[in-house]
């Protein structure tokens, strides 16, 4: 077999590369069917968050003193158009867990897309600007890096009070320097590739080199890691919630309804159970999928 | 003739990929007399390093053997239990790899790594305590003396990467014949050297075959190797045998054109100014090979007839080749 | 590693604990509401009390002052006074310490004894059911939220089958007298046997809980770093030496399959510091984690500032050990 031509000669089109190999990773993706159904497991989720006014059968929010604690529709007791049976205040958990889940998928997305495009944009120019930038993020990102997660999120939190924005502040504050990292490293490998070089020789500026070079080779691993981060943004949502910090009632967070039902796990284990067997089911799924997005996407998972 | 050291017989060995079934292995037969050097030829993908991984039980799956006897001094090695594999191995026949920095463990001692063979196979040290520790210590000391490398006492207790490539390559040889195997099988000895050391090393597998009277299986694909050190080549193609005999009848009057070709293609001092002439094409992918000679796409004199399986045929004493235009069938 | 090394590492660590406080610092000095409106709370004081008040707790200073002062306690474990508990902070905290790190710790035991033996076992028997048990096992433990995951243990061990406890510590019948702080080491030191098993089974669910994650965590890595292991020449020529399988597995593959999870459990360590406050809440445990909630809720600022500086600390101190141990053990890694 002949040697592959020396680099010099090879003139690689960057942007259209990176398509085609693009569309063969998606067909690589679309094929690992555990990873399509939990891809669609999600989308129905979204789609339940979405449509939550004409999906959910009651007003999330409707109390009902004479519904205080009933049962599944399958138990004795129950009803079907309480499916899930109600929590202590006589609301529909069925109800509230679908509204729930606007509030942590979209949670979920904000902190992701925050924190996703903070840290792109530190991480390319620590990466390519190196020099004192690249010192300053590094710290910053070190001693970001000293707290554990929930501490962070916790102490924030204590500092700015419950509220919706104010989470996905506390949230994206310390998760921005995981893909800040990611940009970084593949940032330092591909500056040295030989299309930066031809770019920065037919005088490019830094902003275009970063943002029209590196960034669009750079995307598919931060992608990856931006989703499968998702999920314990969700979580952790959900674990802030549950602790009272996160969203206020009455605003439904699945999190906080598990909290609610802990009162009651001997005489209503409904009320704890369903909520945080949503978040099993999205958090699993989210997994799942995205497992099969490295699988199909990560060059150094392809054989 | 007497009865062979090694006695290899149809052995077939497949490996179950999601593409397909690769026979790496295919309808081969090896013979090792005593005291013997067999070259063993052949590119990557002819199956040349396969075929001794199944002769020593190391083929794990997905591969498998399928086919074949393997006959070590008349004994059935197919037959053994894996803990009667395991008292043969290292004992009766060893082997060593191409890369010596990847095949000792980066973090156990030198002396450590070949302590173990002792203590696995030696039954005549002492049976326990410090009596054994230090026969042990004594034998592994001797065995890199063995091989060349100096102050050996207080080298037992050092890492691999604290040698150099050549030194690593020696510490391999030394657990290799730690036990003093009848047979060993060197896969690629030189192929991670540069030239002064490869001289060396294949000069102290020789030499060490002399005084212990070893037989040994050079695997590799280097010609020149084989023309300065074995008894007998075996060319190896595409999981066959394409041709074997004595070294230097086969170098002087190749059979093959595949052998030819090997020839053919390397530099030569006689041939200086004169082109080199690789050959064409590539070995054909061992999913799905179609029944005839495997070297057909690849070979000037191919005609129809070549689309045919092709048995190998007797060119003359000790001498056999795989190709219809030469020599005369074997009944 | 030579001395020199060594220093030269924990010098870098000096501006991150720097920064780690100054960012704790900040959280606090920036939180909305006046600290002395809130201790003084609905009491009545004059003027001149409220100012005295306030020259007190230093928060009439500038405010870089207030940070180097903050440092200076702190290094010599001076963080103020609690307002709930009208005792110097770090004795509450050192009071509530125990606790948790006796958590931590069984929860990491839990966590290796189980991850360590089915990582190896998955790899040897790749793609078997146990394998493949273990894959989905590891993805649940990543997916299931640590609250709920407890709640659930709660309810079908204490309340439906009723072997064990609900929550807290340890039964009050049980009278133990701390030497260590830690009621497992403690009971066994003092022979009570009946006071060791009852402080096992309180402390056998919250362990389970807080460790899950990291289990999963660590089967995978296992599993991973052995095959890749199995893969190896030095294993094939373990083997080509006619070695023992027990030889091969233990002596060969497991020593070098074993230092990415050794590494990794140690970097994931610090985040048994974070899970601890919801198993705490969870199942009513008396340990810090607990009190940070609490106090958050009570607006007790002192003390969350102080804790979350102890486990910031904390963490930065582990990570490094970590990386201390990670090169410990690769021979071939020498610095």
């Amino acid at each position: 077999m002949s040697a592959p031509p020396a680099p010099a000669l090879l003139v690689p089109e960057a942007p259209q590369k990176a398509e085609s190999i693009f569309h063969r990773n998606l067909a690589t993706f679309a094929a690992n069917r555990l990873a399509m159904a939990s891809a669609v497991v999600v989308v129905l989720f979204v789609l339940m968050a979405v449509l939550a006014p004409f999906v959910a059968p009651h007003d999330p929010n409707e109390t009902d003193l004479f519904r205080r604690m009933q049962p599944p529709a399958w138990l004795p007791g129950g009803e079907w158009s309480y499916a899930l049976g109600c929590d202590a205040l006589g609301r529909d958990i069925l109800s509230r867990i679908i509204y729930g889940a606007r509030i942590s998928i979209f949670i979920g997305t904000a902190v992701i897309l925050v924190a996703t495009s903070i840290g792109i944009l530190a991480g390319l120019a620590s990466g390519y600007l190196r020099g004192w930038v690249d010192v300053v993020i590094s710290r910053i990102v070190d001693i970001l890096l000293g707290f554990p997660y929930l501490i962070f999120a916790i102490g924030l939190m204590a500092m700015m009070g419950p509220g919706l924005w104010n989470i996905i502040l506390a949230l994206a504050y310390k998760e921005w320097v995981i893909p800040c990292r990611v940009v970084r490293g593949e940032t330092l490998v591909t500056r040295e590739l030989e299309y930066v070089e031809a770019a920065r020789a037919l005088g490019a500026s830094h902003w275009h080199i970063m943002l029209r070079e590196i960034l669009p080779n750079i995307l598919s691993p931060v992608i990856v890691v931006s989703t499968i981060r998702m999920a314990h943004v969700i979580i952790l949502e959900a674990s802030l919630s549950f602790l009272g910090l996160g969203v206020q009632p009455p605003t439904a967070s699945w999190g906080s309804m598990v909290a609610d039902g802990r009162a009651f796990i001997l005489e209503a284990w409904w009320v704890s159970t369903f909520p945080g067997l949503a978040i099993l089911l999205l958090v699993l799924a989210i997994n799942v999928a995205s497992q099969g997005l490295r699988d199909a996407f990560d060059p150094r998972f392809q054989e | 003739m007497s009865q062979p050291l090694l006695d290899v017989r149809g052995l077939r060995t497949v490996f179950e990929t999601r593409a397909g079934t690769v026979c790496a292995v295919d309808g081969v037969d090896v013979s090792v007399q005593r005291g013997e050097c067999l070259g063993i030829v052949g590119e990557s993908g002819s199956g040349k390093s396969v075929t001794f991984a199944s002769v020593m039980g190391l083929v794990k799956s997905p591969g498998r053997i399928e086919a074949g006897t393997i006959l070590l001094d008349g004994c059935d090695l197919r037959g053994l239990t894996p803990k009667q594999m395991r008292a043969v191995r290292g004992k009766d026949i060893a082997m060593t790899m191409q890369d010596a920095l990847t095949a000792l463990n980066p973090a156990l001692t030198v002396g450590e790594q070949i302590a173990e063979v002792f203590d696995a196979h030696d039954d005549t040290l002492p049976r326990r305590g410090a009596a054994r520790a230090r026969a042990i210590r004594d034998k592994s000391a001797e065995m890199l003396g063995l091989v060349g490398i100096p102050s050996a006492e207080s080298r037992l207790r050092q890492y691999p990467h604290e040698f150099s490539g050549g030194m690593r390559q020696r510490i391999m040889i030394a657990i290799a014949l730690a036990c003093r195997p009848k047979l060993l099988i060197a896969d690629e000895p030189t192929t991670a050297l540069d030239v002064t050391i490869q001289a060396q090393v294949l000069e102290l597998i020789t030499e060490i075959r002399a005084r212990l009277g070893m037989s040994v299986v050079l695997i590799t694909h280097d010609l020149g190797v084989v023309a300065e050190h074995c008894d007998r080549v075996m060319v190896m193609y595409a999981g066959q045998v394409v041709e074997e005999g004595p070294t230097a009848e086969v170098i002087a009057q190749p059979q093959h054109p595949y052998t030819r070709g090997l020839l053919a293609s390397i530099p030569r001092p006689a041939l200086r100014g004169q082109p080199i002439q690789p050959i064409e094409g590539q070995v054909p992918d061992l999913i799905g090979l179609p029944p005839q000679c495997r070297f057909y796409s690849r070979c000037p004199l191919h005609r129809d007839a070549c689309l045919a399986p092709v048995a190998m045929r007797s060119a003359g004493p000790n001498r056999r080749v795989r190709c219809i235009l030469s020599g005369e069938p074997v009944e | 590693m030579s001395l020199g090394k060594l220093l030269e590492r924990i010098l870098q660590l000096l501006p991150v604990l720097l920064g780690v406080s100054l960012i704790v610092f900040a959280m606090m000095a920036l939180t909305p509401g006046d600290p002395v409106q809130i201790m003084i709370g609905d009491q009545s004081v004059t003027p001149e009390q409220e100012a005295a008040l306030r020259r007190d707790l230093g928060l009439d200073r500038p405010i870089h002052e207030r940070f180097f002062l903050f440092v200076t306690d702190a290094v010599r474990g001076d963080f103020g006074e609690s307002f709930y508990h009208r005792r110097p902070v770090a004795d509450v905290i050192a009071e509530r310490l125990p606790a948790t790190i006796e958590l931590s710790l069984v929860a990491l035991i839990v966590a290796l004894a189980t991850a360590i033996p089915l990582g190896v076992l998955a790899a040897i028997r790749k793609n078997s059911v146990l394998d493949r048990l273990a894959t989905v096992g590891s993805l649940l433990g990543v997916s299931l939220p640590g609250f709920w995951f407890g709640i659930l243990l709660m309810m079908l061990f204490a309340v439906h089958l009723q072997i064990l406890p609900v929550s807290g510590r340890i039964g009050y019948s049980s009278e133990i007298v701390p030497i260590t702080g830690f009621l497992l080491v403690d009971t066994l030191l003092r022979g009570n046997l009946s006071a060791f098993w009852d402080a096992l089974s309180h402390i056998i669910l919250p362990a389970i809980t807080l460790g899950l994650p990291m289990t999963a965590i660590l089967m995978r890595v296992t599993r991973t770093s052995m095959l890749e292991v199995l893969r190896q020449d030095y294993v094939t020529f373990a083997e080509a030496k006619g070695l023992s399988r027990r030889r091969v597995l233990f002596r060969h593959a497991l020593k070098n399959a074993l230092i990415p999870t050794v590494s990794v459990a140690a970097i994931e360590t610090g985040s048994l510091l974070g899970g601890n406050m919801i198993v705490e809440t969870v199942f009513g445990w008396p340990g810090l984690g607990r009190l940070v909630v609490e106090s958050i809720f009570l607006r007790n600022y002192p003390l969350v500032q102080a804790a979350v500086l102890f486990y910031a600390v904390t963490y930065v101190l582990l990570n490094f050990a970590a990386d201390l141990l990670y090169t410990a053990l690769n021979p071939r890694v020498k610095l």
